[in-house]
């Protein structure tokens, strides 16, 4: 047996809950405009964001449920039930000292303090609505660089952040997307001035402790000229009887010559309904990368986009999914070609497990009035046990003599003469599956930082356990 | 006890009946080899040993060391310490050989306990140089790509790390040329020990030019029908097996 004794973060280690009943600020269940109203008053928020939330509101109300095309599950979430809005009334701490206990706990077992003091520029961790700790090195801040979080960001660099919030993502681009713009709260506003490059990452956590909640974080992170950023995320919830909403915004801009990477590890409990809008803009040769890793949750609808706007730009999606028993992982990516020489790759590898099912969908768009544009797409999905499905849909328009384009899809399963082989080898079926899985998903592991990756592999391993026999 | 005995064992993939109560015993210290023409059950032995899922075992006992084989899994027998050295290695996209074997390694040791990577790779690169094997070569994915000569190889160069105490080498020598088979008949000779038994399973006599055997046996239907030493391989390649078949058709 592979024992979790000396894993790092592990599927289980999300599920726990510290009870916290003194939540000062509670919008209370459902949605309503009362409740839009009732969080952009805590936050004290200049009129333009209420009349932003409020116009959100009301697409929201009116956008049916893309059920037509994606999952009849998300018919089960019910709005009703869930609430909006849950702080302490903190503002976010400077040192984890300052962190009320509870909330501290919760981040000391989770191993982010120690992973800051490691590794990371700058943290910032989420607990339901708002963050709770905001730390960034001080040489950054010297450069310039803003990292805070979504409502000081509106507050305290207008000038900066109110030109790009909801333009990447407008709140009608989705049902989803508008339910995240009337009731936003936390995520990070991050802000890089020309030409400084960040030699390690921000770091944003995402911690879901209450039961019935929604977490809607909101993110833009702007490189400007020549500047380079990592941004890496982690998400975890505990296990509650009841679903869980996540609903994020990511937007990204990318201005000449700048380099984002954007990296996340989700390790969602299997309650949480995961549905996050996330799109970059990429200007003349500028680069942007989502490395993104969904492990658990319900339901997961994700499919980061690049927008390659500027001439030689380039969009990457790395993505790996895992999908188990009781999951839907719907993954893909979206790279829409919108000037000459951009190039764009998207690498896809998914793992459905028992009844665990796994879909990609891809789009590409490439208009014909542009030349020299590139894409590749590879998806490839691994079949664990007769019950596992995966499917694919690729959307590619592509026009124009020009352009290039090339998508490779396989299937693959682990036969027995395989399994065999490395059992006759000494490796128990779990360990030989595991190890199986972690060569399929190998090569974009590497991709990951190191410390990362390590933690993949350890989750890979238990997600495996039990999953054979 | 310190042998690999084999009584009367009968086995079946399917509805066909392979193995009939075949005899035979490997000591420790000693090389011996099976020879017998296609379809005679000797590759279905080394399954049977190894605990292949697909064949049923209907009758007798393979004991290793005093222990019971039949009906445990192959990944208790191989930790057990039956090696198999199989005649098409299946590929494993994506892992390394150095991780294949480092998994391979670590499975055998006790709980809690962890390689250490530093000596694992000044083994691994050991064992690789006797086996003319480049070093670049931990980095590529198992079998992935190999031609003949690499994959039989790389079977040696894991059975040469994971130090077993029974070795069964089904048709190493398929698909080799004369020099592959060379380096890795010494492969196999140094892994000669008075602490290991090796059974190598062949068609063909040129591999025991190499690997010089204490006992041949014949395989025929499904059991040993003839045991010798080593003068009996250099006949059947003069004879072919028609005779052999014969005189168990007499009999």
């Amino acid at each position: 047996m592979i024992k979790p004794s000396n894993i790092e973060i592990d599927r289980e280690k999300g599920n726990f809950h510290y009870p916290t009943s003194k939540y000062a600020f509670d919008a209370g269940v459902g949605l309503s405009e009362d409740v839009v109203k009732y969080i952009s008053g805590v936050k004290n928020e200049k009129d333009w964001i209420l009349d932003f939330r409020l116009k959100a509101h009301s697409i929201f109300e009116k956008k049916p449920m893309p059920t037509h095309w994606a999952s009849k599950d998300l018919e089960n979430i019910d709005f009703d039930v869930i609430r909006y809005y849950l702080a302490q009334g903190q503002q976010p701490s400077r040192t984890w000292d300052e962190v009320p206990d509870d909330i501290k706990n919760t981040f000391e077992r989770l191993g982010i303090p120690e992973q800051e003091r490691k590794f990371l520029a700058g943290v910032e961790a989420q607990f339901d609505s708002e963050a709770a700790y905001s730390r960034m090195k001080e040489d950054l801040e010297k450069e310039g660089v803003i990292f805070v979080g979504s409502t000081e960001g509106l507050r305290d660099y207008p000038e900066i952040f109110k030109k790009w919030f909801g333009k990447v993502i407008p709140s009608s681009d989705n049902k989803f997307s508008a339910l995240n713009s009337a009731v936003f709260s936390g995520g990070s506003f991050i802000y890089v001035p020309p030409g400084v490059k960040l030699a390690q990452p921000l770091q944003a956590y995402f911690r879901i402790n209450a039961e019935n909640f929604g977490q809607f974080e909101r993110t833009l992170i702007i490189a400007d000229e020549g500047s380079e950023i990592t941004y890496m995320e982690g998400c975890t919830a505990p296990k509650f009887e009841t679903s869980t909403l996540h609903s994020a915004v990511v937007e990204l801009v990318a201005l000449k010559g700048a380099k984002i990477q954007y990296i996340t590890v989700q390790n969602w409990s299997n309650n949480v309904f995961n549905l996050v809008t996330k799109r970059a803009m990429a200007e003349e040769e500028a680069e942007v990368r989502w490395i993104d890793c969904n492990i658990g949750s319900r339901l997961t609808m994700k499919y980061p986009g690049v927008i390659l706007r500027g001439r030689k730009a380039r969009g990457e999606v790395l993505s790996i999914a895992l999908a188990n028993d009781g999951q839907h992982q719907d993954t893909g990516a979206k790279m829409v070609h919108a000037a000459s020489e951009t190039t764009s790759n998207v690498i896809a590898k998914s793992v459905s497990i028992g009844e665990g099912r796994s879909s990609y969908r891809g789009l590409v768009q490439i208009p014909g009035h542009l030349e020299h544009c590139k894409n590749n797409t590879e998806c490839d999905a691994l079949l664990i046990n007769s019950d596992s499905q995966t499917d694919t849909y690729p959307a590619i328009a592509i026009q124009g003599s020009e352009n290039s384009v090339q998508h490779e899809a396989s299937v693959s399963k682990v036969s027995a003469e395989q399994i065999f082989y490395m059992q006759q080898r000494g490796l128990n079926q779990a360990e030989a599956m595991s190890l199986y899985v972690n060569g399929f998903v190998n090569d974009l592991i590497r991709e990951f930082p190191m410390e990362y990756s390590v933690e993949l592999k350890r989750l890979i391993d238990l997600e495996m356990e039990g999953s054979v026999g | 006890m310190s042998t690999l005995q084999i009584d009367n064992l009968s086995a079946s993939v399917g509805k066909e009946q392979i193995l009939n109560n075949l005899n035979f015993t490997l000591p420790k210290g000693e090389v011996h080899a099976i020879m017998g023409p296609n379809g005679s059950g000797k590759s279905t032995l080394s399954k049977v040993l190894a605990g292949h899922p697909d064949y049923q075992v209907t009758g007798g006992n393979a004991c290793m060391d005093g222990t019971e084989l039949l009906g445990l899994n192959p990944d208790e027998i191989a930790r057990l310490g039956l090696f198999l050295a199989f005649q098409y290695p299946v590929e494993v996209p994506g892992v390394s050989i150095a991780n294949f074997i480092r998994a391979a390694v670590k499975s055998r040791l006790p709980e809690g306990e962890s390689i250490k990577a530093v000596e694992f790779y000044k083994e691994l690169y050991l064992k690789m140089d006797d086996l003319g094997m480049d070093r670049s070569f931990t980095s590529r994915s198992m079998n992935e790509g190999f031609s003949g000569g690499e994959k039989k190889r790389c079977e040696i160069l894991q059975m040469s790390m994971l130090n077993p105490k029974y070795c069964i080498l089904d048709e190493t020598d398929s698909g080799l040329d004369i020099d592959a088979l060379r380096v890795v008949s010494e492969g196999i000779n140094q892994m000669k020990n008075p602490d290991r038994g090796i059974l190598v399973i062949t068609h063909y006599q040129r591999l025991l030019d190499y690997i010089v055997p204490d006992k041949v046996h014949v395989m025929w239907e499904g059991r040993i029908v003839r045991s010798g030493d080593k003068t009996l391989a250099l006949e059947l390649e003069d004879k072919g097996y028609d005779w052999i078949k014969e005189e168990v058709a007499a009999a």
